[in-house]
């Protein structure tokens, strides 16, 4: 049994039962299908009763439904199959596998769950069919019952249904029973989701029936228990699905319902197109794309008018498609008053297009007169940017960019080599041809001719004496003017038409030559045809023209004759009055000369000659008209056309055809080959120099070279000259220059586009000859057979160019400025003006533009035209102003808010600009207030100081008048570096922007591999860099200054003998007496009164730094240890935290250490039970003094340092007593001074500035160059921490290399003469000389780092600079010496990178500081010096590559190639260099006079600096002692603080025995005052405030030669014992 | 009297970093902080500050959503300088390094008001793809050495940048005596609106 039908059966089982009721409902209401239905649903699934029910109570059912829904509203499954389609997406088979479900339903028969969902799949069967047409439907009714058959099904009837009805009912039973037995077999689940996927078949058409279906099934299903749901929810799917389509069809088709009628199928509602068509024709309208004729458009007989026609304007309408334009029209006029939308000309109301076809500004018209004043010229002083090009090395201003074009089209040669005789006589006919028609252009003659004529009117009007109104006399002369004119015309139009005539007949007689020529060689080589146009002239008028012509002139002739005539009868009747007159003389002559010529015969020689000259005169003879007549006539024959004869005009064309090489000889074929091989360029040389050159193009079988190039040279000066050189190839040989052509340089107005192509003749004079047919050039040859006739032609030729200026992009012409053009070179450029410059000339030619204006026949109405029309009017009626002058910026006087002068009064503007200019007083300035009268006039006066006193040399602040000048000078050189400083500061690296790790090479990338591996907290962490922090947002308080001060050693202990001269005091005894009671239990007890036991010393560090004090706790001991870490404070100078102002900091930090006395003060021993006073004195001992930028530069400084201690320390002395002779001991002591050592950083660590990168231009040889790089990359490569030096920069911003600075240079004759015997102190005694130029380290001199080398002469003359300059000049000296010595280039503390020089001795090395002028051998662990990068001689680098580079253990001898490395080697060889120092030193004797001065003022500053430092004490100065200081000071220096002490000491005593007395003298180079003050406030000896403390101090300058100036300050404190 | 002549004109500003859109990049944090000229001064507030990390939401729009709020005053003389809030966004990369995701700088709106300001992040790009790579696997991408650069336009014509994302802030403005001291920053008439000027009235 085939499941399908039994499924449809157990659905219409179901509903037979209630057939009858269904019956007679429907029947009823037919016509409402859709209640039906409603209806139907609660029958479906239930028993016969409730469907009665149901149906006969159709709306009470409301309540039912709702009940449901919200029941099924709450299960999650139900939405979702709502929206889904027919086809539940459950089902795995498609329509087309139809039959294979109906196998697997065979095979599960009896599985109801599997008929049911094979069901589902039957549904959409309904709907294809839906859309079969009417007559089909029928069959459609039985789709259900046996979809698998579906076109059998249409042929069946309604028997047929009868029949499955009935198989329904037994069907339905057989599976009530069979479902019964297994129970539950479909789920629960199953039926639900069944009922719920399953519902929709039609789902537009049915609406909310089968929702309701739905619900209510499954509600009842649950309600009537899980046997009967399955078969029942499979009835009422199978049913939905026949329902759709019939009861569609049913309320289509109004049939009788029948019993099959329950099972309804319906068809979409559809209707054909055509009625849909129809009924959309009543309620759309579509408007019609035709042309809407004008009528309808119109109200009824009126014609469409055209406003335009009439003169009206009518701007242009906006663009709108003419299919739109139809269509809106139609639609309009469907309206009602349509009409009113068309204008009088039948189209649609419209406005002018809006649009512009560019964006313009309207025009400004203000005619008002006051512009004249505002348009004048006024004179602003140009201003100079300051810190932007100024100091820039190399040219100046950028060159503009200008741009000449050159446009070369083409080259014609009018003779060439290669020419055949044909092409000579071509080319001379082309040329007549020209000539002709240049001529018939100018058409001179017919000018003349009409000139004549109207001179001829004129005589005729002029003589009509009825017309002349004039006086007689003007008519006269005019007439005879007139006359003379005519005469000159005649005679010129006569030759003009001679020369046509000749000219035409030249150019017949070449064009006969070369026929014949083409004949005689029998080919032609050119397309050269002349044709001769005859034009038809009427012979009778011309020959009346002519006879007239010649008859006018005939008459003027003998007019000219009849006046020639008289004249000559006049001249004739004077001479012959005279000669008569003569003759009579002559015959009263010859009577008394009869006798007289016998007498005298050679008076007869004579007499001839007066005899004949008087002639007779020949009385003239009147003209004849005859012979004029003949005249005339011949000359008009000669010079004239012929009456009658037609005119002649020439035409020459290229229409003939050249004879192809088949059928030419052999030479003549030769000829052509050759010309084919040449090809011709040409070179562009602008200023003489080439610029361009046009690409090389083959000569044409008509000589003619066409090239169409334009170069663009872009120039930066002005063009001096422009020439074209004409160069010709030859096959592949060599190229011959042919000519030079000289171009003219285009006017300043002669712009691009404008400039008119001409043509430039060019010549040469080679010779050549050839052995073909070519006639060659510079050599003889003649047209004729026998060789006469010969003619020489040189090779010439055209080049047709055209040359202008470009314009630039915004309509600028390219041109360069009149002022680099070269005076009086071209004098027509003098008086370009800047309208001509613009290239506005085309618009100020208002005549021309009007006249335009006329032409073109503007709309005087047109909008557009508007700005034009008046400028015309304007023009034309030469009323409005036009300004002969044109204003570029002329709206900025509109923009300008305030007036110029009231800017610059502004003192808030002016700071703004100085602020933005970045001047150094006014960078940092925030917060400009915002009024000027906030603004403080003082604000200004330090800058404006400084402006004034750039060139006031002011000696106050220095002293020392030599010493001024350096300083100024010092400042401009900084002025400048910082200006340039500030350029590159404002050019960026990627790198300054952009953090990027580099790339990695591979032992980086293998590192770093390994470092993934690494222990995230190893056990033995290592230390890490700390953050750096960029300066910029710092403030105040931000950054510190730590130093660590571990210990020291060798601090000079108190000598017992101090405690001596304390004996006789019983009050005041230092502290540590035995008899003390005090405490002391920190210190073992020495005391003076046990002189051979160790004498004590209490030392503590006290740090100053920017006027900050910090000190240590006290320890004991000279070899302390003090461990503590001091923080001070660092604020930078104006709050300005940039690099650049860091790096200038010139703070120094001062260490100093003292030596802490205590003192018992008490007046009375009977209160030393009770009461302890002591009073605390410190003593200074000696100093470290480490500027801040080397801190800054460094980041931290650790090491050992020597302290500074003064040669002569009262009261104090080393503790071993065993201070060696100064010398060059091989091994010395290393107790030789104290020691102190110290750990410095910046807290937070600071950026250092970047180095200027700037690439510095040199004058070294690029070779030279090149190797230095390469020597210092390699150097780089292996050992990149070592210096390496190969190049600097010096003063001026050039690149030098480094061992030109090396050179023998002369020490001051006087040092030399010190010790003229001991080479060794003279050695010392030069490096001392050395030391005592004041130290100046670059960064602060010059605000960036670039480290500028100065020569010795210029660090003579500065007097300052830092150790490279020490260095060099201590080297040069020494190698003036004789000795053998280097600059070494290294590391050191606490300077860092640095140069110390090193001396070869007899045996060992020295290593000498050339700042402080100590040396130090070797082996000296305590040598500041660290590292050694490398060693520069005079003629050679030397870079260390050894494995060390620590001094103590290297080997300096510079000969091991293995050691070192040197710069110049055997593969490249000392160029020999020449250095840079000077010759000689000159050394001028320092003034004495003026440093005694010096040193009164320095003691006198000195001493009134004290008294400030003590404001609340009196201080007393003691005179005696301070004389014997300042006799004691000479002393030292001669003997450089040696050896002295102990007499100074003993003499002191005897002196001021009766004084506690404790000081020490300061020495130290003299720069500024600034720097001693600051050394002595370190010293703290103002701060004893023992009330009856008294003060010495002495200052000794010794001068030294250039300058060079040492000071001593002998400080001293006395307490005087009581 | 003081309030009578001003020497000085005040900028509240209030507003939130609100959100960020970066399509391809979760859990960042970013950090905001004002650049402003020589005359501008803070007055109260935070200039700085860093945001907690935020994941994208599970929406469609992914937005990342700090709601980070700046409350700032400043004080100036001039308003050459104007202040701009420089943003920077941070998150880690696959290997877990905080890398840059982003910079962007805007200027403060000049007139009071309540404004909604979309910009535009962008990163500095490797030199060579040989960097990217390395950079990319060191989890040391390029980054700007100062985020402040992004508010100046020197030197950055040696730059190359590639875009990421968007950051979305909101913007609450008051200014007080700026029209007192003459210049005039709100739409013409606002004398009395105290909220921003809608579109609309312009066309009026």
């Amino acid at each position: 049994m085939n499941p399908n039908e039994e499924k449809v059966k157990i659905i219409t089982e179901e509903f037979t039962e209630n057939d009858e009721d269904a019956q007679v409902r429907r029947q009823k209401k037919k016509s409402r299908a859709q209640r039906q239905q409603r209806k139907k649903q609660p029958r479906t699934p239930g028993p016969e009763e409730m469907v009665s029910e149901n149906c006969h109570v159709g709306p009470p059912l409301e309540p039912g439904e709702e009940k449901p829904d919200t029941h099924l509203l709450s299960t999650t499954a139900r939405r979702g199959p709502r929206s889904l389609p027919p086809v539940p997406s459950t089902s795995r088979t498609g329509f087309a596998e139809f039959s294979m479900r109906e196998r697997m339903r065979e095979k599960l028969q009896a599985a109801r769950s599997k008929a049911e969902s094979a069901l589902l799949q039957e549904i959409p069967t309904p709907r294809p069919r839906r859309l079969r047409s009417p007559s089909e439907r029928e069959s459609e009714t039985e789709f259900g019952t046996e979809p698998s058959k579906e076109i059998q099904g249409t042929q069946q009837e309604d028997d047929l249904k009868s029949y499955t009805r009935v198989k329904f009912h037994d069907s339905v039973r057989k599976l009530k029973s069979k479902s019964q037995a297994p129970p539950g077999f479909p789920s629960a689940e199953e039926a639900y989701n069944f009922f719920i996927f399953n519902f929709d078949p039609g789902p537009e058409e049915q609406e909310e029936k089968p929702t309701v279906i739905c619900r209510d099934g499954a509600n009842q299903e649950e309600e009537e228990g899980e046997e009967e749901g399955p078969a029942q929810t499979g009835d009422e799917t199978g049913e939905e699905g026949l329902l759709d389509g019939k009861d569609a069809e049913d309320f289509l088709l109004g049939l009788d319902p029948t019993a099959h009628n329950f099972v309804t199928v319906r068809a979409a509602e559809y209707e054909s197109t055509h009625i849909r068509l129809q009924k959309e024709k009543e309620v759309l309208f579509v408007p019609s794309r035709l042309t809407v004729p004008t009528y309808k458009k119109l109200p009824e007989n009126v014609q469409p008018r055209f406003l335009e026609d009439e003169g009206l304007y009518i701007g242009a309408r906006p663009e709108v498609a003419r299919n739109n334009q139809n269509i809106m029209e139609n639609r309009l006029l469907m309206q009602e008053s349509g009409r009113k939308w068309f204008g009088d000309d039948g189209r649609v109301l419209a406005l002018p297009s809006p649009i512009k076809p560019s964006p313009s500004r309207p025009p400004q018209f203000t005619q008002e007169l006051s512009n004249k004043a505002e348009l004048e010229t006024l004179y602003k002083k140009a201003t100079k940017y300051i810190h932007r090009h100024q100091h820039m090395i190399g040219s100046g201003d950028p060159p503009g960019n200008f741009q000449l074009d050159i446009d070369i089209s083409g080259l014609i040669f009018t003779h060439h080599p290669c020419f055949s005789r044909e092409h000579v006589l071509a080319s001379k006919l082309a040329q007549l041809y020209d000539q002709y028609l240049a001529r018939h252009q100018r058409n001179k003659a017919k000018f003349l001719t009409d000139k004549l004529q109207a001179l001829r009117n004129a005589v005729q009007t002029g003589l009509n004496p009825e017309k002349s109104h004039h006086s007689l006399d003007t008519t006269q002369t005019n007439i005879n003017e007139y006359k003379s004119e005519i005469r000159q015309t005649r005679k010129l139009r006569d030759a003009e038409q001679e020369k046509d005539r000749t000219l035409l007949k030249n150019i017949i007689k070449v064009w006969k030559e070369m026929k014949s020529l083409r004949e005689f060689q029998r080919f032609t080589n050119t397309p050269l045809k002349l044709v001769l146009r005859k034009e038809k002239v009427d012979q009778k008028a011309d020959e009346e023209a002519y006879e007239a012509e010649i008859q006018a002139e005939i008459n003027e002739l003998l007019e000219e004759h009849a006046e020639e005539y008289a004249q000559k009868m006049e001249e004739y009747k004077t001479s012959h009055q005279q000669w008569k007159a003569w003759k009579k003389a002559q015959r009263a002559k010859k009577k008394k000369n009869k006798q007289a010529a016998e007498e005298n015969p050679d008076e007869e020689g004579g007499e001839p000659f007066p005899e004949e000259e008087p002639v007779k005169p020949i009385p003239p003879e009147p003209t004849d008209t005859a012979i004029i007549e003949q005249q005339v006539r011949e000359r008009a024959v000669h010079s004239r056309r012929r009456p009658g004869e037609p005119k002649l005009v020439p035409e020459l064309t290229l229409a003939g055809n050249t004879t192809p090489n088949e059928q030419c000889p052999r030479v003549e074929v030769l000829r052509r080959e050759d010309v084919k091989r040449r090809s011709v360029y040409l070179k562009v040389l602008f200023n003489n120099k080439e610029v361009s050159r046009t690409v090389s193009r083959q000569l044409g079988a008509d000589f003619r070279v066409h090239f169409g190039q334009i170069f663009n040279l872009q120039i930066f000066n002005w063009p001096e000259s422009l020439t074209l050189q004409v160069y010709e190839t030859v096959g592949h040989s060599s190229t011959t220059l042919l000519a030079e052509v000289f171009l003219p340089i285009p006017e300043t107005t002669l712009v691009t586009g404008r400039a008119p192509i001409e043509e430039v003749e060019f010549s040469s004079s080679q010779h050549v000859t050839l052995d073909h047919e070519g006639v060659g050039s510079g050599v003889p040859f003649s047209f004729e057979a026998d060789g006469s006739n010969q003619l020489i032609l040189m090779t010439s030729g055209k080049v047709s160019h055209s040359v202008a200026w470009a314009i630039g992009e915004n309509g600028i012409p390219l041109i360069p400025p009149l002022s680099q053009q070269n005076i009086g070179f071209r004098s027509a450029l003098k008086r370009a003006d800047a309208i001509s410059s613009i290239g506005t000339s085309g618009l100020t030619d208002m005549k021309k533009l009007a006249k335009w204006a006329a032409e073109s026949k503007l709309d005087p109405n047109d909008p557009n035209n508007a700005p034009l029309m008046q400028l015309i009017s304007i023009a034309t009626s030469g009323e409005s102003y036009i300004p002969n002058f044109f204003r570029i910026e002329q709206l900025q006087q509109e923009f300008n808010f305030v007036s110029d002068e009231e800017l610059s009064r502004s003192k808030r503007f002016r700071l703004l600009s100085l602020r933005s200019q970045e001047v150094p007083e006014f960078r940092n300035y925030k917060q400009i207030p915002i009024y000027d009268r906030e603004i403080m006039e003082k604000v200004f006066q330090d800058y404006e100081k400084r402006l004034r006193d750039r060139n006031v040399i002011e000696t106050k602040d220095h002293l020392d008048a030599h010493r001024a000048t350096v300083a100024k000078y010092l400042q401009q050189v900084r002025e400048s570096v910082v200006n340039r400083f500030l350029i590159a500061k404002h050019h960026f690296l990627l790198t300054d922007l952009v953090a990027e790790e580099e790339v990695p090479n591979i032992s980086i990338l293998g590192l770093s591999l390994f470092k993934l591996a690494e222990q995230k907290r190893p056990l033995k962490p290592r230390r890490k860099g700390r953050k750096k922090v960029t300066a910029q947002n710092l403030s105040d308080g931000d950054i510190k200054l730590l130093v660590n001060i571990i210990r020291a050693y060798d601090i000079p202990v108190r000598k017992p003998i101090v405690s001596k001269f304390q004996q006789p005091s019983r009050s005041s005894r230092t502290f540590r007496e035995p008899h003390a009671a005090s405490p002391s239990a920190h210190s073992p007890a020495h005391s003076a009164d046990y002189p051979l036991s160790q004498v004590l010393v209490r030392p503590f560090v006290e740090v100053s730094f920017q006027r900050t004090i910090c000190h240590t706790t006290t320890a004991e001991g000279p070899n302390p240890s003090w461990n503590e870490e001091l923080e001070l404070p660092f604020r930078a100078p104006n709050e300005d935290y940039s690099t650049a102002s860091l790096q200038s900091v010139k703070d120094d930090v001062y260490i100093n250490i003292f030596d802490e006395v205590l003192y018992d003060v008490l007046e009375d021993d009977r209160e030393r039970g009770s009461g302890i006073h002591t009073r605390i004195e410190r003593h200074w001992l000696g100093c470290v003094k480490i500027p801040f930028s080397t801190i800054y530069f460094q980041t931290r400084i650790d090491g050992t340092f020597k302290i500074d201690i003064p040669p002569v320390l009262l009261g104090y002395s080393k503790e071993h007593n065993m201070i060696m002779e100064r010398g060059f001991d091989y091994a010395r002591s290393l107790s030789e001074g104290s020691y102190i050592t110290l750990f410095i950083t910046i807290e937070p660590q600071l950026v250092p500035a970047e180095p200027v990168r700037e690439k510095f231009d040199s004058q070294e040889d690029e070779k030279l160059l090149q190797a230095t790089e390469k020597f210092q990359a390699e150097c780089a490569l292996k050992f990149p921490h070592r210096q390496c030096l190969t190049t600097v920069i010096d003063i001026s911003g050039k690149t030098v290399f480094i061992t030109r600075y090396l050179k023998p240079l002369n020490p001051p004759p006087e040092l030399l003469n010190v010790y003229p015997n001991n080479s060794q102190a003279t050695t010392e005694l030069v490096a001392r000389y050395v030391s005592l130029i004041p130290f100046l380290p670059d960064s602060v001199s010059f605000a960036g780092i670039c480290d500028l080398w100065s020569t010795s002469d210029q660090f003579l003359d500065l007097l300052a600079g830092d150790e490279e300059e020490h260095a060099v000049l201590l080297c040069n000296y020494f190698l003036s010496l004789g000795k053998k010595a280097w600059l070494v280039m290294g590391n050191a503390i606490p300077e860092g990178p640095t140069a110390y020089v090193l001396s070869r001795e007899k045996n060992h090395y020295l290593i000498w500081n050339p700042c402080s002028g100590h040396c130090y051998g070797q082996y000296d662990t305590f040598c500041p010096l660290k590292t050694v990068g490398c060693l520069i001689g005079p003629d050679n680098i030397w870079f260390n590559i050894q494995e060390h580079d620590s001094p103590l253990r290297i080997n300096f001898d510079v000969t091991k190639p293995k050691l070192w490395k040197s710069f110049f080697s055997r593969s490249l060889p000392y160029p020999g260099l020449s250095s840079v120092q000077p010759e000689e030193l000159i050394y001028q004797r320092t003034d004495k006079a003026a440093v005694a001065e010096l040193q009164d003022r320095i003691e006198k500053i000195l001493k009134e600096k004290i008294m400030d430092w003590r404001p609340r004490h009196l201080t007393r100065w003691n005179r005696y002692c301070t004389s014997t200081l300042r006799h004691f000071l000479p002393l030292l220096e001669s003997s450089q603080g040696d050896d002295v002490e102990d007499e100074h000491r003993a003499e002191l005593l005897k002196q001021l025995g009766d004084y506690r007395f404790s000081g020490f003298p300061l020495h130290m180079p003299y720069s500024e005052v600034k720097p001693l003050i600051e050394a002595v406030y370190s010293t703290g000896v103002h701060n004893i405030d023992v009330p009856n403390v008294e003060f010495a101090l002495a200052v000794y300058i010794h001068p030294y030669p250039k300058n060079v100036l040492s000071v001593w300050i002998y400080v001293a404190s006395l307490i005087r014992n009581r | 009297m003081a309030a009578a002549s001003p020497s000085v004109f005040l900028l509240m500003i209030n507003g939130q970093v609100e959100s960020a859109q970066f399509p391809e990049y979760d859990d960042l944090y970013c950090k905001y902080c004002f650049v402003y000229g020589q005359d501008w001064a803070p007055m109260a507030g935070l200039e700085e500050g860093i945001s907690q990390i935020a994941s994208k939401s599970q929406n469609v729009q992914r937005a990342l959503v700090w709601n980070f709020p700046i409350d700032v005053t400043f004080k100036s003389t001039n308003p050459y300088g104007w202040p701009q809030i420089v943003l920077s966004v941070y998150g880690p990369d696959v290997f877990g390094n905080d890398v840059v995701r982003g910079y962007g700088a805007v200027h403060v709106p000049f007139s009071p008001g309540r404004y909604k300001k979309t910009i535009p992040m962008f990163v500095p790009e490797s030199t060579s793809t040989l960097q990217k790579f390395t950079s990319w696997f060191m989890g040391r991408r390029p980054e700007y050495t100062d985020p402040k650069v992004v508010a100046q336009s020197e030197g950055r014509e040696v730059t190359r940048v590639r875009s990421q994302g968007f950051a979305t802030l909101i913007f609450n403005v008051v200014t007080k005596d700026l029209r007192k001291l003459g210049y005039d920053t709100g739409p013409a008439g606002t004398q009395n609106i105290l909220g921003p000027s809608l579109p609309q009235s312009n066309l009026q």
